[in-house]
């Protein structure tokens, strides 16, 4: 029985095909929409969580402008921080653009990024060669590592690992090629992309700084609370800035990724939110063309019952033909979301993942948008009076 | 000695039509006997559709009693009547009410269908039916690439598959020629030939006349009729 009603739905969509197609439309705009929508989000947000989480968890960032009569850091300064409770490593950051030389060629206004070796040790980074170790940067030892895109740049089809540039008349030597991504927070939060990386006290002689502005702060993985560590800190910066709270800032990376998660789920709802107004709409030309069907029909109806079909039958049969309209139109917003999904993660270069979260709501709501509004329709067809049917010729 | 396959014992049946109660069919009496070929001759207006429809379990008398096959119809409800029609009733309509979407074969299933046939026998028996009726090269073939004389045929077809106690035709030559209608009328012959109970209701006397027994039905009153001059 279930096959014959199947099968006389599917007869009937195919045979009014331009108008189902209409009908169905809404449907196809919203799941499309729904799928889209979530999916894309969701790698978004995904792509970002997985980079936070690398640097992520037991991580401060600290950012110290500093006051115009107490600029940013001393070497000091950054060892007592180094040596605050619950304190395993400091990763000072400092930055400056600068002209390279390599064989006569000038590549200009290079970002150079100046790091320590932990940086390295919590960043995996290093594709190729070494990262920079302990006795780099405190003696100051003039290597560097280069990005892959300066590699593209400079270094076509040439191992740079032994090679050297120059740098204010000053040699390095490449030790590494910095291939994987920079998961930097620095990165993240909008610098510039680094071409090159030498230790940081190296660049601060290079670039004449001897402060301090920015740096990461890890945690003990163990440590009691996360809270009472970046709290000492404050309190030091504090401290350290003449209680100007204004001239500096500290992000504690595990609140943020709290804050970036529960942004997801509500950025998520609010969208579905929206989505859904187009399946509603959707819904009602359904039932809108449920109901002219029902009007077309009202002989056929009337001989189906004459002939010997319960009522609750005729009901089966159109609540099916508004279920299968809307779920075609569910399936087919699956797939074209999807698509878009796929090209979306394409352009913005992320990894997208098919989410069942996503395919089990659109296409559950698009079911359930036919028995809502193929419900009305139904019953209306299943009420006519068989006399009345027949004699309507 | 014959069973009676219907008993109407004072049916009457009123419609309220703008706030007034119109009887449409007055303490009215009819039996038919298993076998019978019978038809209801009246005018339109007379009540002789009011007639078919209580007779087919369509609608059901506002009081009096009608026993079809030993059961008593007045007081069943939609699903029970659904049920009657599909085992008791075979309908033949003047505009044969064929599904045009659908093939003749598929036509023919569609009361198997509702009495929860299986696939295969159902094909089995709407194939032989059309078989019968010489359509067996045109199972395929939809009711609009078929001839009002063959349309018909498949309709009677329909009607007969599920060898129900009465078959019910209402002008079932209204829509066909004068040749194709007595062919058709050859067809009911034969039908009831073979023992099928025939209740046919017309306008048309020249028709009526193919009956054995003819009652007519004026202003929702029936009466016996002579077969001649009516």
């Amino acid at each position: 029985m279930l096959r014959e009603s199947l099968k006389m739905s599917w007869q009937n969509i195919i045979q009014n095909k331009m108008r189902s197609f209409l009908t169905i439309l809404g449907i196809v705009i919203g799941v499309t929409a729904i799928i889209a929508l979530v999916t894309v989000v969701q790698a978004v947000i995904d792509n970002v969580n997985e980079q936070f989480d690398s640097v992520g968890a037991n991580t401060l960032v600290v950012s110290a402008q500093g006051t115009p009569l107490k600029q940013g850091l001393t070497d000091k300064e950054l060892e007592e921080i180094r040596q605050i409770d619950g304190v395993v490593g400091i990763a000072p950051s400092i930055n400056a653009t600068m002209n390279v030389y390599r064989n006569g060629v000038v590549y200009e206004d290079v970002f150079i990024d100046g790091k320590n070796e932990l940086f390295f040790q919590r960043n995996k980074i290093i594709g190729n060669g070494r990262a920079f170790n302990y006795l780099d940067v405190e003696q100051k030892t003039n290597v560097c590592i280069i990005s892959g895109e300066f590699q593209k740049e400079a270094f076509i089809g040439e191992n740079p690992i032994g090679q050297t540039i120059t740098l204010k008349g000053i040699r390095y030597v490449i030790v590494g090629v910095a291939d994987g991504s920079d998961n930097s927070v620095m990165t993240l939060m909008g610098g510039n992309t680094t071409d090159i990386y030498v230790p940081y006290k190296n660049l601060m002689d290079l670039s004449g700084q001897n402060r301090i502005y920015a740096l990461e702060i890890y945690m003990s993985e163990n440590a009691k609370s996360t809270k009472y560590i970046s709290d000492a800190v404050k309190q030091y910066l504090n401290t350290a800035f003449n209680n100007k709270e204004d001239s500096y800032s500290l992000i504690v990376m595990d609140s943020l990724l709290d804050m970036m998660k529960s942004m997801q789920s509500m950025l998520t709802t609010a969208l579905t939110a929206i989505a859904s107004i187009a399946l509603l709409v959707g819904g009602i030309g359904i039932m809108n063309m449920m109901l002219v069907s029902v009007t077309e029909r009202t002989v056929e109806i009337g001989l189906r019952k004459a002939l010997g079909a319960e009522p609750r039958l005729i009901q089966i049969q159109f609540l099916t033909e508004a279920i299968m309209l809307s779920l075609l139109g569910g399936i087919i917003g699956l797939m074209v979301g999807l698509g878009i999904s796929f090209l979306c993660g394409a352009v913005m270069n992320i990894a997208i993942h098919i989410s069942w979260g996503a395919i089990a709501l659109g296409v559950g709501f698009s079911g359930a948008v036919g028995i809502i509004f193929g419900f009305t329709p139904a019953k209306k067809a299943s009420e006519l009076n068989p006399i009345d049917a027949l004699r309507s010729v | 000695m014959a069973e009676k396959l219907l008993e109407m014992t004072d049916i009457v049946k009123t419609y309220n039509i703008a706030g007034e109660d119109q009887v449409v069919l007055n303490h009215i009496d009819f039996d038919v006997e298993r076998g019978e070929f019978v038809s209801i001759l009246g005018p339109s207006g007379s009540g002789k559709s009011t007639m078919m429809n209580i007779i087919g379990c369509l609608d059901v008398p506002t009081s009096g009693r009608y026993i079809l096959h030993g059961k008593e119809i007045a007081n069943m409800d939609q699903i029970e009547l659904a049920h009657i029609r599909n085992k008791e009733i075979g309908f033949i309509f003047q505009s044969f009410q064929l599904l045009k979407r659908n093939t003749i074969l598929e036509n023919v299933e569609l009361p198997l269908i509702y009495s929860k046939i299986p696939t295969r026998e159902r094909h089995e028996r709407a194939r032989e039916m059309l078989e019968r009726m010489g359509l067996g090269n045109k199972l395929d073939f939809y009711p609009n690439q078929l001839s009002g004389g063959q349309q018909q045929r498949v309709a009677i077809s329909r009607a007969v598959v599920t060898q129900p106690s009465i078959l019910l035709a209402d002008e079932p030559t209204g829509a066909l020629d004068q040749k194709t209608g007595q062919q058709v009328m050859e067809l009911f012959a034969e039908l009831n030939e073979e023992g099928r109970t025939i209740i046919m209701i017309t306008h048309d006397k020249h028709i009526a006349a193919h009956a054995k027994r003819i009652v007519k039905i004026l202003d929702g009153v029936m009466s016996e009729g002579v077969t001649e001059d009516a």
